[in-house]
């Protein structure tokens, strides 16, 4: 007789559990923590948003959309790439509205890969790109980037890693957890190194809005030589302070998106109307608001920086996303033992790095989408641990 | 930086010159000077708290009054603006376009005093032809903040991807 568990795929029963998720069950039940552990904005959606959100549904506008999602909303989209990238795509085929970046994320996996095909993920990186190459049957190969290049990705690491079944490699700039950002230059290397070769390139740009290079985000799709070979993945979680409405898109070849449209046409139908509905305002008059919103984390992150560094930890200057990325290997503890230490006794809430892949240990993610008196209130207390750790090796 | 200085302060006068600093990633002495000057230049023009009086006392009333005059030759409306915002109990004056020319913002302990100031010192004046007052009866935003937040907690779960 079979039991329950005996009748679930091998693949999903192989994946582990988010690190992340094992950490949340803990912290979540502590009172009084203090938490830097947050990949989320702390900025409330603008209001435009919310308020074309609130006429849509006054006027009862909540029937299904088109599988690739509004027009007007891919219309909207493309002008958005066009003036942040000066990339054109056409809105009627190459543009797929998702439910969040994850969606889209899955859908470019499961119409790319499978059974049999290798897909580089290059980490430390976001918790999803593993288990979704995996659920279709590919090989997932991790490229792990490092701090000695400011976990920028190098074009040698990618040519070591590419085999004859190599289909496709996730990036995901400006990054999370580490906040390394990919610039001009970074990108240019890698679109030379490429220039032969038949690998397509998932890029998650979900943080491409929360640069402080002093240029704006930079993207593959930017090189004509690989704009034909890249997915390019967004989305409005982070940049218009959206994650539960969960919006994302896809772009690219026409070929690959009429592909994926039929994948998120069987799974999902379309993204919430709602969420559409509201996105387009957002694309139209909120560039100054995300602006703003891209200010104040630029503040905090400076400010956190400078708390790491006064502690003594190594921290490179993260240029991307909301995160920080010290390395704590000088305490002489794993990146888990310090994370747990550091919530039992201080009862401050961070990431342990290896939580995104093995690149990530010996560092601790630092979630600055906080406020600066959270941000200071939270130092003053891992400045105490690791003057703790401190005496402890002496 | 200026600018940034600015938009700072206007939004928590209370950070230091260390904090700005920080936060912009410049050296502290030029915030300092930065500063300096702009008290100077009369750009910052003080510091002062945004108070919900409400929640803290009954007695008091706030009025806007719309306010006729008839500008002054070669003075225009500013031989007004001045005679009313020299009176202490006046917090602000504008001077409008439409139909008024000044909105004169006054408080006072309760209707009566407010009431008296318009006839006896404001209604007075000379060059004065009309006034409205209006009462506010309740704050809900002032200087970009609102008042009633309702609850301010972060809803946001402890840690996530």
């Amino acid at each position: 007789m079979k039991r329950p568990e005996d009748y679930v795929n091998k693949s999903v029963m192989d994946m582990p559990f988010s690190g992340i998720r094992k950490f949340f069950d803990v912290a979540s039940e502590m009172e009084g923590v203090i938490s830097l552990g947050v990949g989320e904005p702390d900025f409330d959606t603008p209001w435009a948003i919310r308020e074309r959100a609130i006429y849509t549904l006054e006027k009862g506008r909540t029937v299904y959309t088109s599988n690739a999602g509004l027009l007007e909303l891919r219309q909207e989209i493309c002008k958005y790439i066009k003036r942040n990238l000066g990339v054109e795509y056409t809105p009627k085929t190459d543009v797929l509205v998702t439910v969040g970046g994850s969606e889209a994320v899955d859908a470019a996996m499961r119409t790319v890969a499978g059974p049999g095909d290798e897909v580089l993920v290059v980490e430390p990186s976001y918790v999803c790109y593993k288990p979704c190459v995996t659920l279709t049957g590919a090989t997932p190969v991790v490229i792990n980037t490092t701090a000695e290049y400011d976990f920028r990705l190098q074009p040698e690491q990618i040519l070591e890693k590419i085999t004859d079944k190599t289909k496709a490699m996730i990036v995901c700039y400006p990054n999370n957890p580490t906040g390394a950002v990919m610039e001009y230059d970074d990108w240019a290397k890698i679109a030379a190194a490429l220039k032969d070769k038949d690998i397509l390139i998932i890029s998650d740009e979900i943080y491409s809005e929360l640069t402080y290079t002093g240029n704006k985000h930079v993207s593959p799709v930017q090189f004509p030589e690989l704009k034909d070979k890249t997915i390019l993945i967004n989305g409005f979680s982070k940049s218009f302070a959206m994650t539960g409405w969960r919006l994302g898109f896809a772009l690219g070849p026409e070929a690959i998106i009429k592909q994926m449209t039929k994948v998120h046409q069987y799974v999902i139908m379309c993204a919430p109307t709602l969420s559409q509905r509201a996105a387009v305002e957002g694309l139209r008059v909120c560039d100054g608001e995300v602006e703003k919103m891209r200010r104040q984390y630029e503040m905090r992150r400076r400010v956190m920086r400078r708390g790491f560094l006064d502690m003594g930890l190594e921290c490179f200057e993260a240029l991307g996303a909301f995160y920080l990325f010290p390395c704590i290997k000088s305490t002489g503890l794993s990146s888990e033992e310090f994370c747990q230490r550091l919530l039992f006794e201080e009862k401050v809430a961070v990431v342990p790095g290896n939580a995104f892949g093995e690149a990530g240990e010996g560092f601790i993610r630092c979630s600055y989408a906080y406020s600066i008196e959270d941000i200071k209130k939270a130092l003053v207390k891992i400045t105490a641990f690791v003057e703790k750790l401190k005496s402890e090796k002496r | 930086m200026k600018r940034d200085i600015l938009e700072i302060l206007e939004n928590d006068s209370r950070k230091t010159v260390d904090d700005i600093a920080l936060m912009l990633g410049k050296p502290a002495d030029e915030v300092a000077a930065a500063i300096a000057e702009m008290e100077a230049d009369n750009v910052i023009c003080g510091y002062s708290t945004l108070i919900n009086w409400e929640s803290v006392k009954d007695d008091m009333v706030t009025a806007m009054i719309e306010v006729k005059v008839t500008p002054k030759r070669d003075m225009g409306f500013d031989h007004m603006a001045k005679r009313i915002y020299n009176f202490p109990e006046v917090k602000s004056v504008f001077l409008m376009s439409g139909g008024y020319d000044l909105l004169v913002m006054i408080e006072g302990k309760n209707l009566k005093e407010v009431s008296s100031f318009v006839s006896t010192k404001l209604s007075a004046l000379d060059s004065v032809l009309s006034t409205a007052t209006h009462f506010v009866l309740k704050r809900y935003k002032e200087h970009g903040v609102i008042f009633d937040k309702g609850s301010d907690a972060d809803e946001r779960m402890i840690v996530s991807p």
